[in-house]
């Protein structure tokens, strides 16, 4: 196949030209994905801490639930969103459908069962451990569910980063929500989609090179931040 | 680092990424088209609209979807104005109250789009349900569309004129994608199938391999554009006085000769008939 070596020469030359188009959908990418994630952060630390530490009816319940959501197909919460904030839906006096605002809202509901889910199983892994100085020391379930977020903070930043891999991939929710509009709600993956099914497929795999790059880019520097954390805390 | 460092830079971020996401929100010069993807990825909308917008200050919002889907959108009221190629489903909708009134914009034409090597020999033939009778008896694989789309809806009419009814043998030579024009192409060259494509969209695109268009030039293929104004006493917050200075421009001369204009390989890919002309 000559579409895949062109590919990775086309990929070199899009982010070298650096494109003000593709900027765009990049900022927009990174934008959307993060804000999604960060929103999914919020929710899903203190609720998958909660279940790890508190004893209720239904725990079990809700961590499968959790668990089960992870593999939400996102065309099914692109669908949600959108029946939620057409106009012909419930919340569609808010005016947010095709706005980059409807993407973060599915991208963070695609996210947050992923955050809830793995944050458990990180804090509960650890509970185990901190569980009898705890009891010992009387310590107020607040303050504990605290200490063992900060206590587990690098699993706690895979976890993000899980999250983010899932966001930044997913087409499904956002070209439901978004619309794919040009200069509006384009994004990665969608510009791939697009430039896919105009036949460019050089184009568009070269595309989908880039959305790796910025991932591994991503990657590396929380890599760097956690290492250099590390460091600094033993000085 | 201390905890407090750590939400703060959770926070700043937060902050700095939704305060960047609202200015496309706040504009309010701007309509949504509900439109098809044909329109799209032809690049016509990149060419036209700019012209437009230069003229009257106003954005257009473009979501290209198959025809079926542009409709329903449409129907919730997800859009402004409706430009799609379906003639007798945008004459129900104006019919059911969800439109204003529907115009004519441009046309092309259907082709039917084979391997070169022709397994059921319809090259140059002239009549489009003899053609596809010949590849119905040869089984050879065909892909359709298979979305309720224009394309797919006016697939069906040339099946019935044909006197066959395909969807018995789906599955076996007979394949539906479910996808846009785009990803059916794609599949029917990988599946070395015949498919069938509106002519701007197989003109402008880009992975052809061997195929090429075997029939054309039936009257039958006719393929019409057509443009409503999505109705405001259904769903209030329509942008009719934006919707309609659209449609006007788009119907009058200077969008007339923009559509007229575009041109990929020296070929022009639709013809304007606005009624006004």
């Amino acid at each position: 196949m000559q579409d895949f070596s062109s590919s990775f020469t086309l990929a070199a030359n899009l982010i070298w030209s650096a494109k003000p188009e593709l900027l765009e959908i990049i900022t927009l990418s990174l934008q959307v994905t993060l804000s999604a994630v960060v929103i999914a952060c919020l929710i899903g630390f203190p609720i998958g801490a909660l279940l790890a530490v508190a004893q209720f009816r239904g725990r079990t319940a809700l961590t499968l639930l959790f668990n089960t959501l992870m593999g939400l197909p996102p065309v099914v919460v692109g669908l949600l969103v959108y029946m939620m904030l057409s106009n012909a839906g419930p919340l569609g006096f808010l005016q947010l459908l095709y706005t980059p605002v409807a993407m973060i809202i599915a991208q963070a509901l695609l996210v947050t069962p992923i955050i809830i889910a793995l944050t458990r199983q990180v804090i509960e892994d650890l509970y185990q451990e901190y569980a009898e100085q705890f009891h010992s020391l009387v310590v107020p379930r607040r303050t504990a569910v605290m200490a063992l977020l900060w206590d587990a903070r690098y699993g706690l930043i895979t976890t993000a980063l899980a999250g983010f891999g899932r966001a930044i991939a997913e087409v499904g929710a956002v070209i439901v929500v978004g619309g794919n509009i040009a200069h509006v709600t384009r994004v990665m993956t969608t510009a791939i989609a697009l430039e896919t099914s105009k036949g460019e497929l050089a184009l568009a795999l070269a595309l989908g090179f880039v959305l790796l790059f910025i991932a591994m880019t991503i990657n590396a520097s929380v890599f760097l931040l956690r290492a250099s954390a590390a460091r600094m805390s033993y000085v | 680092m201390k905890p407090y460092t750590l939400s703060g830079v959770l926070f700043i971020l937060a902050m700095s990424l939704l305060s960047i996401s609202s200015p496309a929100a706040a504009q309010t010069g701007f309509i949504i088209v509900q439109s098809t993807t044909s329109t799209q990825n032809s690049g016509l909308f990149d060419f036209i609209l700019p012209k437009f917008s230069a003229a009257t200050g106003i954005e257009v919002r473009v979501v290209a979807v198959g025809t079926g889907q542009a409709i329903k959108n449409a129907r919730n009221g997800d859009g402004d104005v409706l430009l799609v190629h379906a003639k007798s489903a945008e004459e129900k909708f104006v019919a059911d109250g969800w439109g204003v009134k529907r115009f004519d914009v441009m046309y092309n034409d259907f082709v039917i789009i084979g391997p070169q090597i022709d397994p059921a020999k319809i090259s140059g033939m002239k009549d489009v349900a003899e053609a596809l009778n010949k590849i119905a008896a040869s089984k050879s694989i065909f892909a359709s569309r298979g979305d309720n789309s224009g394309t797919h809806k006016k697939e069906k009419q040339l099946w019935a004129a044909a006197n066959f009814n395909p969807a018995k043998h789906s599955g076996t030579w007979y394949r539906e994608t479910g996808s846009g024009m785009g990803a059916t192409l794609n599949t029917a060259i990988g599946m070395n199938a015949y498919v069938m494509s509106d002519r701007a969209t197989w003109t402008k695109f880009g992975n052809k391999a061997s195929h090429k268009i075997l029939v054309e030039g039936d009257a039958r293929l006719f393929n019409q554009y057509g443009v409503i104004l999505v109705s405001d006493k259904k769903h209030a917050r329509v942008k009719t006085e934006l919707g309609q200075k659209f449609i006007d421009w788009i119907t009058g001369l200077e969008g007339q000769a923009a559509i007229a204009a575009y041109q990929v390989g020296g070929k022009q890919l639709f013809t304007p008939n606005a009624p006004c002309q």
